[in-house]
């Protein structure tokens, strides 16, 4: 396989955990991975960027820009920001649920993310789904980057097993966590199924 | 065993695979984890430590190098401008054991003060440097390091980029492995200890060795030619660490590769020894070539290489990179300005096709903040409304604290370098007799190279005020222990060494403790500082959020709240968000810190059921 998985959100929405456990899975399934993080600095309320790169064909670390076939975007508007990632042909999973920055109330702009995933959904294929209403029985949104593991494992885009990822998901978990991260895991891919089939 | 570790995480496999003796260093990113990574896998037998500073791991490594055991120093590129006291002079003495010294460059830069050059100072302290293009080279270049630097006696520059450090690969290491056996030291001051007469003779026989390693390099395994261009009129790329990985990415879809003849086959040249550059390799590799493109970051060093080269040896050669402004100055290499430069330049077509995205809604800016209930806030917002009304100068420092310059708090005037906040307040005040002058510095900060500086302006009698900013970690870099925190990196807890203590012995007379969550008391102790003659200091001290149990969220109020915003105006955290014209707290961010509350006139903030 060779895949290109961009994914993208804002510091402490827990993309670094989504992108790691794509990556042991896809070793899992005998890949070759490579994979980058943002770390530093931008980690404090900034953009960050995970780049996992499935294949022996990769080369740098980053994905070149119109070559990523799957983007896993927590937040609406860093889907946008890292569109220019994108093959034609892929697809998006996106969080609409929007992470005002600091500055939004400062000088209140008025972003909410609307504009956004107006115009992601204009733009590309986009499977929309609202981190606040699907953590809601979880009581927290902390959850929420397992679940876009789910949805994207079950539409199919991710190209990697649903017991090899739950596997992984027991493997770097704590085991008092393990479970109902696993239950957003499935929720997550049953909604990934029925998006695929819609 | 396989391990899929970071880059940094594979250079400390690499050090231990190649029987490390003692690890050093000092946290900076891109090249924290290394030690990080050293003090997590079994290590028995290795000394490991993050020093003071970056001056200070050299000066250890330096002594268990002359030992006869390999050291590794860690360190960001800013630090080996630290560090370069020891460096310049270790290189004329030479080492027994294997001495590396990793210094991570970061081009961007993504978060460092400058885009320094590592291969310059390699150059410059005439020490032969290693340049890796991916996780897997610094794993096998480190152990290549430690060969070549016992094989010539002299220390290793090992250069990786922030995008080598932070890419993560598989590793193969080894099942077991075990630290050098070495003899110790063995006295012998005429090699040990550097005096005039021996720098003199020493140097001529850097210069020679340097000459010999240079042909070492030409064979080494790492310089390589690629591509299917032969004969004349051939153009070429040279290239070296991640643009090399770059430049590879958009030649592998080229027409020529493809047997498509619209473009020339393009060969390309990659030099991962810098320095001493291997000359014969580059002779050999630029036979039959008469264009070259320079694709480089940070700056033109194989690029002036190349015309040196090209001088010396009569090659009729085109040499194009960054001295003709084909390539940028500045800034990281990407596979897409590289594809870019290719295109410009060679006519190659490479790259993906990408959507067009000039027409998307403007993007919301996010400015990297200090964490909701960071302490820092509380204390640059006392010190704030302390002098309200006052001229004051704020003299900031490296460190998470330096986010304290972000609106609303707008409290870091200056930034230069580590410990220069304590200096440069001191500067100030002796140049303005009508402001009130501070330097604000985080604990390790204080540590790394903030005391000498209090003593300099306790001396020199300075009217200022210091600020440390005690959240008893290293939280900028990932949370690393100091001497102040108690514990160090083997595993061991230690007596801590006590800032408030430290400032009292170097003859501060006023010096309060205070926990910059009292309000009240914070203000009071800065007014009352104000107005004293000397240096004083304030110690805020409070644990870094990030690394504290969370308290429950405050809410706002509704019924209570005027929505005068003076929260939102005035102290910036990112848990208070807007909602329309309501003011709300964001529960998943909110720690309970109660600093907005402590500010509320109207008392609407509270930490109970409040809605």
């Amino acid at each position: 396989m060779n895949k290109d998985v961009m994914i993208c959100g804002v510091g402490g929405q827990g993309t670094v955990l989504a992108s790691k456990i794509i990556a042991a899975a896809a070793m899992e399934e005998g890949n070759c991975v490579h994979s980058a993080e943002t770390i530093g600095m931008a980690q404090r309320g900034g953009s960050v960027t995970s780049h996992v790169r499935i294949g022996e064909e990769a080369c740098s670390p980053l994905i070149p820009h119109g070559s990523a076939q799957l983007m896993l975007a927590f937040e609406p508007a860093e889907a946008v920001r890292n569109l220019c990632y994108m093959q034609q042909g892929g697809i998006i999973v996106v969080n609409t649920a929007a992470t005002k920055p600091v500055t939004a109330s400062l000088t209140g702009s008025g972003y909410d993310g609307t504009d956004m995933t107006a115009y992601l959904a204009d733009k590309y294929n986009c499977i929309f789904v609202n981190a606040d209403e699907l953590c809601r029985p979880y009581g927290s949104t902390k959850f929420f980057n397992i679940m876009m593991l789910g949805i994207a494992a079950g539409s199919g885009a991710l190209g990697i097993a649903k017991d090899t990822i739950t596997g992984q998901i027991e493997k770097r978990i704590p085991a008092r966590f393990a479970d109902i991260n696993k239950q957003a895991f499935l929720a997550g891919y049953a909604i990934g199924e029925r998006e695929m089939t819609r | 065993m396989k391990e899929y570790v970071m880059g940094n995480g594979a250079i400390a496999l690499g050090a231990l695979a190649a029987g490390v003796n003692l690890v050093a260093g000092y946290p900076g990113t891109p090249s924290s984890e290394i030690i990080e990574t050293v003090a997590r896998y079994p290590h028995e037998g290795v000394h490991v430590e993050w020093s003071v500073n970056e001056k200070a791991a050299l000066e250890v490594a330096v002594a268990a190098a002359y030992s006869g055991a390999r050291a590794l120093v860690t360190m960001k590129q800013m630090g080996l401008n630290v560090a370069s006291d020891p460096l310049m002079s270790v290189a004329y003495v030479g080492v027994k054991g294997g001495l590396v010294i990793v210094s991570a460059d970061d081009p961007g830069p993504i978060s460092s003060q400058t885009e320094q050059d590592g291969r310059r100072y390699a150059d410059f302290a005439r020490i032969p440097v290693f340049d890796p293009s991916s996780p897997e080279e610094a794993f096998a270049m480190v152990q290549d390091a430690f060969e070549y630097s016992e094989k010539y006696n002299t220390p290793v520059l090992l250069r990786p980029t922030t995008r080598v450090c932070h890419a993560y690969a598989s590793i193969v290491i080894p099942d077991q492995y075990a630290p050098k056996e070495f003899d110790g030291f063995e006295k012998d001051t005429g090699r040990w200890v550097i005096f005039p007469r021996l720098s003199h003779i020493n140097h001529a026989k850097m210069e020679a060795r340097n000459a010999e390693v240079g042909k070492d390099f030409s064979a080494y395994r790492f310089n390589t030619v690629e591509g299917a261009a032969t004969g004349k009129h051939v153009k070429a790329v040279v290239t070296s660490g991640i643009s090399y990985a770059c430049v590879k990415e958009c030649l592998k879809d080229q027409p020529a590769a493809r047997g498509n003849s619209q473009a020339d086959p393009v060969r390309l040249i990659r030099i991962a020894t810098a320095f001493p550059f291997p000359e014969d390799f580059a002779v050999n590799a630029l036979d039959g070539v008469d264009e070259v493109l320079c694709i480089e970051e940070l700056s033109p060093y194989l690029e002036e290489q190349i015309l040196k080269t090209a001088g010396r040896h009569g090659l009729k050669i085109k040499v194009r990179g960054k001295l003709d402004g084909t390539v940028p100055h500045n800034g990281e290499i990407s596979t897409d300005l590289a594809a870019g430069i290719l295109r410009e330049a060679y006519g190659i077509q490479a790259g993906f096709d990408t959507v067009d995205t000039s027409d998307a809604p403007p993007l919301p800016v996010r400015p990297p903040v200090l964490c909701a209930g960071c302490s820092h806030r509380a204390s640059f917002y006392a010190v704030k409304q302390a002098m309200k009304g006052r001229k004051a100068i704020f003299c900031g420092d490296i460190g998470c604290y330096t986010l304290g310059n972000a609106m609303p708090l707008d409290m870091v005037d200056t930034c230069l370098c580590m410990g220069a906040g304590i200096t440069m307040a001191q500067g100030f005040a002796h140049t303005h007799d009508d402001r009130v002058c501070f330097g604000f510095v985080g604990d390790s900060t204080f540590f790394a190279s903030g005391m000498t500086g209090v003593v300099n302006a306790v001396y020199n009698e300075a009217d200022m005020i210091l600020c440390v900013l005690d959240n008893s970690t290293t939280a900028m870099t990932g949370h690393q222990p100091h001497p102040g925190t108690g514990r160090n990196m083997m595993g061991n807890v230690v007596e801590k060494v006590d800032i408030a203590a430290v400032l009292k012995g170097i003859g501060v007379p006023d010096v309060a403790v205070i926990d910059p969550f009292d309000l009240d008391t914070a203000v009071a102790t800065v007014r009352e500082f104000a107005d004293k003659k000397g240096v004083k200091a304030i110690v805020f001290k409070s644990p870094c959020i990030a690394l504290s149990k969370p308290g429950a969220p405050y809410a706002v109020d509704s019924a209570k709240c005027i929505n005068c915003r003076k929260c939102i105006r005035e102290i910036g955290c990112p848990a208070l968000v807007t909602s329309g014209d309501a003011v709300l707290i964001d529960p998943n961010l909110c720690t309970g810190c109660g600093l907005c509350a402590s500010i509320c006139p109207v008392e609407a903030i509270g930490g109970d059921v409040c809605e």
